[in-house]
């Protein structure tokens, strides 16, 4: 019988790594942006049905970049902890801090159990709060570590060059029109940097909205109100090439 | 298993296993005991004392429905609550008002409305109105135990279906027996009266206004009748809690929106105190 080859753990380590994020880059990077009545989610997504964004709780949602039957695994994990944690205690005790501790605790126990796989997956997990200053965001690499994120946040494959690219150019206090426009120009950028063209009907965009008066602040935007919007933001880009701030109240 | 959702591990294995798309369900297999079904009563002598809901009402009219309650919590002879809420919203389109055992009641709501956001969550798209009215079912059932001991609950539900356009009502019994009901229907003990009322003034093309007067019209003569519901109360400022449900949802009455109602009633009333009259013929 010969030996197993002997493996060093850094090295085990960094081959999974390797692995995950290999995975993860075959899919397409999505963004995630504070704008001043919540958070938006951006993605580019060719299917109807088959989401990369959706509501966990009342003011939390989840966005996943990588391997779908794995994150929608997580997410149905996350709306079940969720549920049953409102159902034992109360709405307000589910908190999107809690839910990231979960999924990092979850990621991290599967990447370094050497039985299974590690899964191909990076997740967001935001809540919207009273006031921007309240928004969380947690960004959650394959590895369970875990990032509290600002303003803007990118995950995928091509996740280091757009979250740059967000971050030159996001501020505080944007319209919903203006996050988006900003969103889009990122996502459609490509590693060269040449800019492509993204029609709606492939762009999958989500709000956690603090103003909607439903306790349950998440709402997929689609159709018209999707198109209206990127018309906005585009004409707002136009007009505020000058350095003006590009008004335009963006209510629905 | 253990139930170590708080703590803040990882994620226990029931969680990511893939299955049923229902909150009960998933819970019937994690944590059986959370489930109201599930609870052993101890041998009891006679009737439990606890407080009771009384009267809720429903009627359709062309574009949506309105259900209704009185604000009356009764312990016997003792009114426990004035101002008890028994009609909730169980998602954007339906709602549910609850008679029976107040404290089982809410409970069943709060699953019930849990139950039917759950399934939305997980499968990106709503349940059937029928679906709905058939998982309320399968939870009166559940609960089946203790009605035969005298904690039983009998809600109304009504919602709006969206794939046939109008409003619908369905009404319970307590072992789950659902049945839709056309036009109107009352639950509780001052349904009979409710529905006497409701049966002289029910037309096929009310507006929603002349509906929700309607209903606290039926409300009120039901409280005339039956010492167990709670009438409106202007000095306390306590009116019954009505709710619309059309293509646009959901929607509760505001205070303001009930007061006006009851008050206008109210001032009726005092010259008439029957309320209004049908024709003979």
């Amino acid at each position: 019988m010969s030996t197993p080859f002997y493996v060093s753990p850094q090295q085990a380590m960094a081959d999974r790594a390797e692995y995950a994020r290999k995975g993860i880059a075959r899919g397409r990077s999505l963004v995630v942006l504070q704008y001043t009545d919540g958070i938006v989610f951006v993605g580019e997504n060719p299917s109807r049905a088959l989401h990369k964004f959706s509501e966990i709780y009342d003011r939390i949602g989840f966005a996943a970049a990588g391997k779908y039957n794995e994150y929608e695994n997580l997410r149905i994990g996350g709306v079940r902890y969720a549920d049953l944690r409102g159902y034992t205690y109360d709405r307000d005790d589910v908190t999107a801090r809690g839910l990231a501790n979960v999924y990092a605790q979850t990621l991290g126990t599967i990447f370094s159990s050497s039985g299974e796989k590690p899964y191909e997956v990076e997740l967001v997990v935001a809540e919207v709060g009273e006031t921007p200053e309240q928004d969380q965001m947690y960004r959650l690499p394959h590895d369970g570590s875990i990032v509290d994120e600002h303003g803007s946040v990118a995950v995928g494959g091509n996740a280091e060059q757009i979250s740059s690219y967000l971050d030159q150019r996001h501020r505080d206090g944007m319209s919903l029109a203006e996050a988006l426009q900003l969103a889009v120009q990122a996502l459609s950028r490509d590693t060269n940097g040449s800019q492509r063209e993204i029609p709606a009907e492939r762009l999958e965009v989500a709000v956690l909205d603090r103003t909607r008066p439903q306790k349950r602040k998440f709402k997929r935007i689609t159709g018209g109100q999707l198109s209206r919007l990127l018309e906005r933001g585009a004409a707002g880009a136009a007009e505020s090439g000058t350095g003006s701030d590009a008004a335009g109240s963006d209510e629905e | 298993m253990e139930a170590n959702t708080r703590s803040t591990g990882r994620l226990p294995a029931a969680f990511l296993t893939p299955g049923s798309s229902s909150f009960m369900d998933f819970l019937a297999e994690h944590q059986p005991e959370l489930l109201p079904g599930n609870r052993q009563l101890p041998p009891v002598q006679g009737v439990v004392e606890a407080p009771h809901g009384t009267t809720i009402v429903a009627v359709t009219f062309p574009g949506g429905v309105v259900l209704a309650g009185d604000r009356r919590a009764t312990m016997g002879n003792v009114i426990a609550q004035r101002d008890i809420e028994k009609v909730f919203p169980a998602d954007e389109y339906s709602a549910v008002g609850i008679a029976g055992t107040a404290g089982l009641a809410v409970e069943m709501v709060k699953l019930f409305q849990l139950e039917l956001e759950h399934f939305e969550k997980v499968e990106g798209t709503q349940l059937s109105l029928e679906g709905k009215a058939n998982r309320l079912s399968t939870m009166i059932r559940s609960n089946l135990g203790m009605a035969m001991q005298g904690l039983a609950v009998v809600p109304l539900f009504a919602g709006y279906d969206v794939d046939r356009g109008k409003g619908r009502i369905f009404s319970y019994d307590v072992t789950g027996g659902r049945s839709e009901e056309q036009s109107y229907a009352a639950t509780g003990s001052g349904s009979v009266f409710a529905r006497g009322a409701m049966k002289k003034l029910f037309r096929d093309d009310l507006t929603e206004a002349e509906a929700t007067t309607l209903v606290v019209q039926a409300l009120y003569d039901a409280a005339d009748d039956d010492s167990a519901t709670g009438g409106p109360d202007v000095a306390r400022r306590i009116y019954p809690i009505v709710t619309v449900i059309t293509e646009d949802g959901f929607r509760r009455l505001t205070d303001d929106e009930g007061a006006e109602i009851a008050r206008s009633i109210l001032e009726r009333r005092l010259e008439h105190p029957d309320g209004p009259r049908a024709a003979l013929l």
